[in-house]
């Protein structure tokens, strides 16, 4: 199951040290948006998580994908396991059940690594359709492999988290070839779901809809979600070309800002560096993903490359959610930014996922 | 493996997933240029207008009161100074004048600063609780020198003075930091009052109100430029306990200053008329800041007067269990022909176990009375442990209740099993005999110890005892009360009809015939029943070792009383710690049962309200609603004496503030106990 044969040579050191850069970024920005609340510490605790997930990384780097994606099936089934384990037995913390409580008092969300699973078994299910055009029939397999898991997390419930399942399966059904007219088509019919699913009124909860309504309309409650929103704005507008400068936000440091360390951590970092210093961060992440789709295309197979693209869509997405939310072009969502947003099972996930990435590059000589 | 490994994408698809990466990174970059270059002057005004100050509205607590609806807890209002920090920028060289004005010293007020030190800087910090009139006359002189010093207007608890019903009401204090670093209390900010003990704890939830902020915008130098919105704040809901203030007065007086607790339940449903725990300690001095010095004292006292004893203080029950040997001596048809000639003690397993005196021959109806130790030797040694047990499991002991207060012991039913497990040594025979006199190493609450006997002089139905009505709960509140006070709850033991007569005959014969232990005890006209009890305090004790401080080898007094003596409306147990063999512990249980039957007696022909006529047609048609029976509280000559802090001066506008003022209580009798 562990190749002899990779060399240490083929590992993407060039993305690995631009990761390394932002995750560097990360930690100070964790350190001045916390320093005066009672989170103080958290960018100790992060260097940490970064250190644990650098070690699943290299883990994953070297176990064969090919042996995990013959065993898919396995891990998919505990994955939906996991998440049941979560609605029956889960803690529920400010009235969402999203963690379990492992011994030793950590906490544990599955939903992320369950994120994982699904890049794997959607890569497998589209490898294994060999090339042919899809059919209706492989687009409901697809959506129904995402779907099923979705809706679990839904109900704990964390929209958040469910909706970062969708990339994988736009991804998945965009690389797999479904032809244009049927992409036509279910663009029409989701979007069309969705604005029924909103006028209807019964699925979201109150705080989603209130969310989304704010987002649209921020004046209209400056003291609930709305708030956020126009906080983050202000942070984001106070930094101006080169920002206030370390520690010196007044808004993240006068905690006017919400969870600047989480969620809203892009804020802080627009407050304190300005255009400036979000345009690198920006370039930063185009850099890193670019560097994934390059190593998408030098993969050895279809199923590497399809893996390489899964990492990219759910990274793409999260990046552009979490920064639209901040310069308020999206609605509050509670998607972490990866590489930067403080907080265990996020930084693991990404981790993971770009292990799987050093993965597929390092088996490429290997056949 | 079955995939294609040779297939390849298209590029053409990748291609567009780089084409469609790159536009999501130009409009996020278009967004932060809309803000960042072109709104940058606007969103830097916003930063600098953005100081929202909020000014707290405290909620008060709900009161409590007892079964009949008379005031046993309020609140009272208090003025408190706050230190709005965000009003100097530097405050250090005020710190001098703030302490002396305030009757501080500088390194407390750097003290709670530092406490504080997490709270954004726009929220004012409470410096000083319930100040003086001279110490609020001392801030509004200084307002122009020391604007960062706020008054706030708060309620304070106010409780029965001296300890009165201590244990089972509890105390309230600031939330700690373990409890604001733990997730299941996220909704605690530091500074919130909340129970900690007693029914103050157990129903915190309900009791706490939500406190409601006013909202004002100012600009960076601190001036007022609008009001953003004020949210109400939600006073906690009132809280009707089972406990009777007359029984519980009764208790607290015949108890006196003896260590120990007397708890009285109706066993009909497992209510909780009385709790008295000794000694006690004045809640009032929580209500505010207790110093450290206090607390020490009050955590340090080798009496422990913050136990609640009647649910946390286990003993051996001595002979009370010989109710339950009783019992399990009729049920196993040992007991019916038993007869066993008292010769001062007997002889088991080579040793001598003794009695008081020379009983002579006793059957089962005399041994209870004469509480004759070496009947129940044997008794216990043709049962055998195991029997014994299991009986005594049935009827709770061991077990918790399920009493919807906190920190409730389980005590200890020993066997063979049990002592395997805990010591790792074999069952002694010996013990066995030591066991039927309820000595050794078995231990019990006293509120386990009346639900057991009064359940048995119910024919076996054992209530969950609980201090709130369950009614007033809702469905959700009642299921969390349960998991979060696990008991064994209501429980129902079978045994014979003949089984309950004989019982509750002897045990009515303890305290109505002449032979009887607790004779000196009897009430005219009133069917007293009980049992007598003696622990003696010995190495092996469980428990009593950490809770004896002087006389430790005393024995523990108990005394089960019920009235009448089958399916009693009343069980009182009297535990009282050191008090030696003397029939005083039968007494003290007899003066509440006393005061019970007075009381029903009185309600029987509307008698309670007992104030001259003349005195209600003076007053008003709402006024004759309310009784002032400062009596339970001792009455302060000075207010300041009132839980040891001075009141608001403009308290005394309000009726029922100024009985407060005075010392008094208003209790407030419904219209239903008077016609």
């Amino acid at each position: 199951m562990i190749h002899r044969f990779r060399r240490i040579r083929d590992f993407d050191w060039p993305l690995l040290g631009m990761v390394l850069l932002m995750s560097v970024i990360s930690v100070l920005e964790i350190y001045s948006a916390t320093m005066h609340t009672r989170f103080v510490g958290f960018d100790h605790k992060q260097v940490l998580w970064i250190v644990a997930g650098l070690g699943a990384m290299f883990f994953v780097s070297v176990v064969d994908y090919h042996w995990l994606l013959d065993s898919i099936h396995w891990f998919y089934g505990v994955a939906l396991l996991s998440l049941a384990a979560v609605l029956v037995a889960g803690q529920r913390i400010m009235g969402a059940k999203r963690w379990i409580r492992l011994p030793g008092g950590i906490h544990f969300q599955p939903s992320e690594w369950v994120k994982i699973v699904l890049i794997l078994a959607m890569a497998r299910y589209i490898a294994g359709l060999s090339g042919r055009e899809m059919t209706w029939k492989d687009v409901f397999k697809a959506i129904l492999l995402i779907a099923a898991p979705m809706v679990m997390v839904l109900k704990q419930p964390d929209m958040g988290t469910a909706l970062t399942y969708s990339p994988i399966l736009f991804a998945g059904l965009f690389l797999g070839g479904i032809g244009w007219k049927k992409g036509l088509i279910l663009t029409v019919v989701s979007v069309s779901l969705v604005a029924g699913i909103w006028r209807s009124g019964k699925i979201l909860k109150p705080y989603q809809k209130a969310r989304l309504t704010s987002f649209m309309n921020p004046g209209a409650d400056p003291r609930g979600s709305g708030y956020q929103i126009l906080q983050s704005k202000i942070a984001v507008g106070d930094g101006g070309v080169f920002g206030r400068g370390t520690t010196k936000g007044s808004q993240t440091q006068g905690d006017f800002l919400p969870i600047p360390y989480t969620d809203f951590i892009f804020a802080a970092f627009a407050e304190e560096h300005g255009f400036v210093g979000c345009i690198f961060v920006l370039l930063l992440y185009f850099l890193i993903l670019m560097r994934l789709i390059h190593n998408a295309q030098i993969a050895s197979d279809l199923p590497g490359t399809l893996v390489v693209m899964g990492v990219v869509a759910t990274l793409t997405f999260e990046i552009a959610v979490n920064v639209g939310m901040v310069v308020g072009l999206m609605p509050v969502t509670g998607i972490p930014l990866p590489l930067m947003s403080y907080g265990g099972s996020s930084v693991l996930f990404t981790f993971l996922a770009l292990g799987m990435v050093m993965n597929v590059r390092m088996s490429r000589f290997v056949n | 493996m079955a995939l294609l490994r040779e297939e390849k994408l298209p590029s053409i698809r990748l291609t567009i997933s780089q084409i469609v990466i790159a536009v999501i990174l130009l409009v996020l970059t278009f967004g932060l240029w809309r803000l960042q270059i072109v709104g940058a002057q606007n969103y830097h005004a916003m930063a600098e207008a953005n100081r929202i100050r909020k000014v707290p509205i405290l909620a008060p607590r709900g009161e409590i009161f007892d079964r009949d609806g008379r005031l046993i807890v309020t609140n009272y209002q208090s003025v408190s100074c706050y230190l709005a920090r965000d009003q100097k920028g530097d405050l250090k060289p005020d710190l001098p004048l703030i302490a002396k004005g305030l009757n501080m010293t500088v390194e407390q007020i750097q003290q709670i600063m530092h406490r504080y030190r997490w709270t954004p800087s726009y929220e004012p910090i409470p410096l000083q609780q319930d100040i003086t009139p001279n110490e609020q006359q001392f801030i509004a002189a200084h307002s122009d020198e020391l604007p960062e010093l706020e008054t706030i207007r708060e309620w304070r608890r106010l409780y029965p003075r001296n300890g009165f019903l201590a244990a089972a009401i509890g105390y309230v204090g600031q939330v700690s930091n373990r409890m604001l670093n733990d997730p299941q209390f996220a909704y605690y900010q530091p500074g919130d009052v909340v129970g900690e003990s007693g029914v103050e704890e157990s129903y915190d939830p309900i009791l706490r109100g939500v406190d409601g902020a006013r909202e004002i915008l100012v600009n960076s130098r601190g001036q007022e430029v609008g009001v953003l919105g004020t949210k109400p704040a939600k006073p906690g809901k009132n809280l009707k306990l089972t406990i009777d203030l007359d029984i519980q007065r009764a208790a607290e007086n015949a108890m006196g200053n003896r260590d120990g607790a007397v708890i009285a339940l109706d066993p009909h449903n497992g209510q909780i008329l009385a709790l008295v725990s000794r000694p006690t300690f004045d809640p009032n001095d929580f209500a505010v800041r207790i110093s450290s010095k206090e607390w020490t004292s009050l955590v340090t006292n080798p009496d422990h007067p913050l136990l609640d004893k009647a649910i946390q203080a286990t003993s051996a029950p001595g002979s009370t269990f010989k109710i339950i040997m009783a019992v399990a001596g009729l049920q196993t048809g040992i007991a019916q022909n038993m007869k066993v000639d008292c010769k001062g003690g007997a002889y088991f397993y080579g040793r001598w176990f003794a009695c008081d005196v020379k009983h002579g021959w006793v059957t089962l109806k005399t041994a209870i009375p004469y509480s004759c130790d070496t009947y129940f030797y044997t008794l216990a040694q043709r049962l055998g442990i195991d029997t014994i047990a299991k009986w005594a499991h049935r009827f709770g002991i061991g077990e918790r209740t399920g009493v919807d207060l906190p920190g409730e012991v389980a005590g200890t039913m020993p066997s063979p099993a049990w002592k395997m497990k805990t010591f790792h040594q074999p069952w002694y025979p010996g013990e066995t005999i030591s066991i039927g006199i309820g000595q050794g190493a078995i231990a019990v609450t006293p509120l386990q110890l009346a639900r057991a006997i009064g359940g048995i002089a119910s024919g076996g139905v054992l209530k969950r005892p609980h201090i709130v009505f369950r009614n007033e709960l809702t469905p959700e509140y009642r299921k969390y009360m349960r998991a979060e006070y696990p008991g064994s709850g209501n429980k129902v033991v079978h045994f014979s009809k003949q089984t309950w007569e004989t019982i509750t005959n002897a045990m009515a014969n303890v305290t109505q015939e002449p032979i009887g232990t607790a004779y000196s005890s009897r009430l005219a006209g009133i069917d007293f029943a009980g049992k007598t009890g003696t622990a003696q305090v010995i190495s092996h004790n469980f428990g009593m070792d950490k809770l004896s401080s002087n006389m430790a080898t005393r024995p523990n007094a108990w005394f089960v009383g019920l009235a009448p003596r089958r399916n009693p409306d009343i069980v009182v147990v009297v535990f009282w710690q050191h008090g030696g063999w003397g029939n005083d512990v039968a007494h003290i249980a007899a003066q509440v049962i006393d005061a019970y039957v007075t009381k029903q007696r009185r309600l029987d022909h509307n008698l309670l309200a007992d104030q001259p006529a003349g005195e209600s047609a003076k007053k008003g048609a709402n006024e004759t609603s309310k009784l002032d029976v400062g009596a339970i509280w001792s009455i302060p000559s000075d207010p300041r004496e009132l839980g040891g802090k001075p009141l608001d001066p403009n308290a005394g506008k309000d009726a029922s503030a100024a009985a407060v003022y005075a010392g008094h209580f208003l209790l407030r009798v419904p219209d239903f106990v008077r016609k």
